[in-house]
């Protein structure tokens, strides 16, 4: 970011193209209406994961802790929007004080959950979240007996969708002749918020607590030497992943308007994370690009590998959905193995995957 | 009472499995210090390939006794699931045996949704039903008729079982092999100037790993009778949280972990639902005095969080105990 914004060499041009690139993500959706409504929510998804990915990239990337039950965050807090914001209990708060609330018992879950496991070695710490994702699953399944609380595998329907006074996100205005739909609006606050998260997450990078995330990473002997408390910090790192992980749950459940427990499933964990590691632990910038590449991936792939294979055989041997998996699977593996600092490497990541000969 | 020992049996067979599945868990763990996450898929491999062999001898109508068939089965399945583990070890771990813990731990995750998929490609995306080719025959362990009873299929289970520890017991601390793993679990460098081929020993532990997971994968297959791409999954976890309990890298512990796992968790099902009966309280409000009054159940936990307790153990277990019960201490940098 500083790279971008550095202004001293050639400001006026540093600056056009800032404008350029603001005035394409302002026009993005006008021009994926025009291929179709569907592409503007893709386009939302992928934001969300973006979201999501960033917020993992704190646990995975700064701090070098492995999460693999990340999604039970994000579950939580679109559960905690979904019951306070629709007529399962009747409860309808405006969504600045659900998100919030959201994000508090997410870091809350995050908390309990890392106090146990944070002083223990990191591969513990993956089990521990692996199972813990399924638990959170397990009871938003069952949570609809004997009180029904989640509704079961049903889910909860008519969730509200953001609302500031009467300007509803789901309707669609006429603004200057040009009309935003529902998934439009969506778009311009994600994006409004997406840049926020991006500046709190490269301020968090060069911050104290980032650096000493960084020093926790890379040697944790020497970083308690050094005076760092590193179990409050690595469960700083832990909650404040979670938090990010509730907010993303609670707009996911705005803009869906019905969630279940299938949204929630260890794939998506898993997807969340090859999204970081595609892109490059730690980097927060390719971490981005990681979590588009593999959003539109899916897309990409129902258009070309369906008409190839019906081409080719005749009939569809391999679903896209599957070819989608494997592309995950391969893509952890192989970045592993061949680039482990990801795409877009950080360059102190870089230097510290190497395989040490 | 009959209930208790119907349960206590029901969990000593589905804790065998669980100890199978937590010794190949252990043994990679005690050797290198690596949680094998695809180790479940390697169970469901062996799972997978066995239904195959069954299917097709019962269909080609084999003049085999039952149990023979699924011997077959498991004969079938070992091999494929040893080179399962040694391919993994060669392609995923060895390469980044000197990274930071990190890296093999996400390629294992890899691995194990690539191995998933691809089985789902091979299989089905279905359950697929496991022929029941051995006649389930129920004898009374008291002498009440309508008592607890065992299988032949439970026996058959935790005698194999017993069999293999026994088996892997003797082979890692009677024979050259096992004194060259137990060397190498304690310090490759030395181990490898003592002239052990440090690579060959690794291999063999992946291999040994997954020959054993191969047989627990059948076990579970002819157990519940049905076998399902990401099977796995849960097991696996499940047999972690044993291999923790018992002590992670001890052979013992995996053992011990497995049995009281597969005990605590079938008590438990069998149980919470009668402890969590929020009736016995019934007198503390009126609403829950009527839906009790008319037969309803008002129960808190049922049984369908069976899945909960591995963690709750493993969980409670890394808090209070973190070496396990067998195990020795396991610090943050060892």
């Amino acid at each position: 970011m500083r790279a971008l914004v550095d202004t001293k060499g050639h400001p006026v041009l540093v600056w056009v193209g800032l404008a350029l690139v603001g005035l394409a993500l302002v026009a993005l959706p006008f021009a994926l209406a025009g291929i179709g409504t569907a592409w503007v929510r893709i386009t939302n998804l992928a934001i969300l994961f973006v979201f999501l990915a960033l917020g993992l990239n704190i646990v995975v990337g700064f701090a070098g802790l492995l999460d693999l039950g990340y999604i039970a965050f994000y579950a939580v807090g679109a559960y905690a929007y979904a019951l306070l914001a629709s007529p399962h209990f009747g409860i309808h708060l405006p969504f600045w004080v659900i998100l919030p609330i959201g994000a508090a018992i997410a870091c809350l879950f995050g908390v309990l959950l890392g106090a146990p496991t944070l002083k223990l070695r990191g591969d513990y710490l993956a089990i521990v979240t692996l199972g813990f994702g399924e638990i959170v699953r397990i009871f938003l399944n069952n949570l609809s007996q004997p009180v029904n609380i989640t509704n079961g595998p049903q889910g909860v329907t008519l969730i509200d969708p953001l609302r500031i006074g009467t300007f509803s996100f789901r309707d669609t205005d006429t603004f200057a002749g040009l009309a935003f739909t529902g998934p439009v609006k969506y778009y311009y606050f994600l994006l409004v918020v997406l840049l926020a998260i991006i500046v709190i997450n490269l301020r968090l990078q060069d911050s104290r607590i980032g650096r000493a995330w960084e020093a926790i990473r890379e040697d944790e002997v020497a970083a308690r030497a050094m005076g760092i408390n590193t179990r409050n910090m690595k469960l700083l790192a832990f909650a404040m992943g979670a938090s990010f992980g509730g907010i993303a749950g609670g707009m996911f459940s705005a803009m869906q308007g019905f969630i279940s427990p299938e949204s929630f499933i260890l794939i998506e964990s898993i997807m969340v994370l090859a999204m970081v590691v595609l892109g490059g632990m730690g980097n927060v910038w390719g971490v981005i690009v990681g979590a588009l590449l593999l959003s539109f991936a899916p897309e990409v792939l129902r258009y070309t590998v369906e008409p190839a294979q019906q081409a080719l055989f005749g009939r569809m041997l391999v679903e896209p959905e599957v070819i989608r998996m494997l592309l995950f699977g391969f893509a952890l593996v192989l970045m592993m193995l061949f680039r482990p600092a990801g795409l877009l490497p950080s360059a102190t990541r870089k230097r510290e995957l190497e395989v040490r000969r | 009472m009959d209930i208790f020992l119907q349960q206590i049996i029901n969990g000593l067979t589905l804790g065998s499995v669980y100890a199978i599945v937590a010794l190949g868990y252990t043994m990679v763990y005690g050797i290198i210090q690596l949680i094998n996450f695809a180790h479940g898929e390697v169970v469901m491999i062996g799972a997978m390939v066995a239904y195959s062999v069954i299917v097709a001898l019962v269909g080609a109508g084999a003049p085999l006794p039952p149990l023979a068939i699924v011997l077959c089965g498991a004969l079938a399945a070992i091999p494929v699931c040893m080179a399962v583990g040694f391919t993994l070890e060669r392609v995923a771990y060895r390469p980044l045996r000197r990274a930071p813990r990190l890296a093999p731990l996400i390629t294992a995750i890899g691995l194990s949704i690539i191995l998933q998929h691809l089985a789902m490609i091979v299989w089905s995306r279905n359950p697929l039903p496991y022929p029941q080719v051995i006649q389930s025959v129920s004898y009374h362990v008291t002498g009440n008729p309508n008592g607890a009873t065992i299988t032949n299929v439970q026996i058959a289970i935790i005698c194999m079982s017993v069999l293999l520890m026994a088996g892997l017991t003797t082979l890692v601390y009677r024979t050259k092999l096992g004194i060259a793993m137990r060397a190498t679990a304690q310090n490759q460098q030395v181990a490898g100037l003592m002239g052990i081929d440090i690579n060959k020993v690794i291999a063999l532990t992946f291999v040994i790993a997954g020959g054993l997971g191969s047989v627990a994968g059948v076990m579970v297959g002819t157990y519940y009778g049905i076998a399902h791409y990401q099977m796995g999954f849960l097991l696996g976890l499940k047999a972690f949280s044993a291999a923790v309990l018992g002590g992670i890298g001890n052979l013992a512990g995996a053992m011990l972990g497995g049995l009281l796992l597969g005990i605590i968790e079938a008590l438990g099902a069998g149980y919470v639902g009668d402890i969590t009966d929020l009736c016995r309280f019934a007198s503390w409000s009126d609403a829950l005095a009527a839906r009790c009054a008319s037969g309803e159940h008002v129960v808190l936990f049922g049984s369908n969080y069976q899945d909960v307790f591995a963690f709750i153990v493993l969980i409670v277990v890394l808090v209070f105990r973190p070496s396990g019960l067998l195990g020795e201490r396991v610090s943050d940098r060892a």
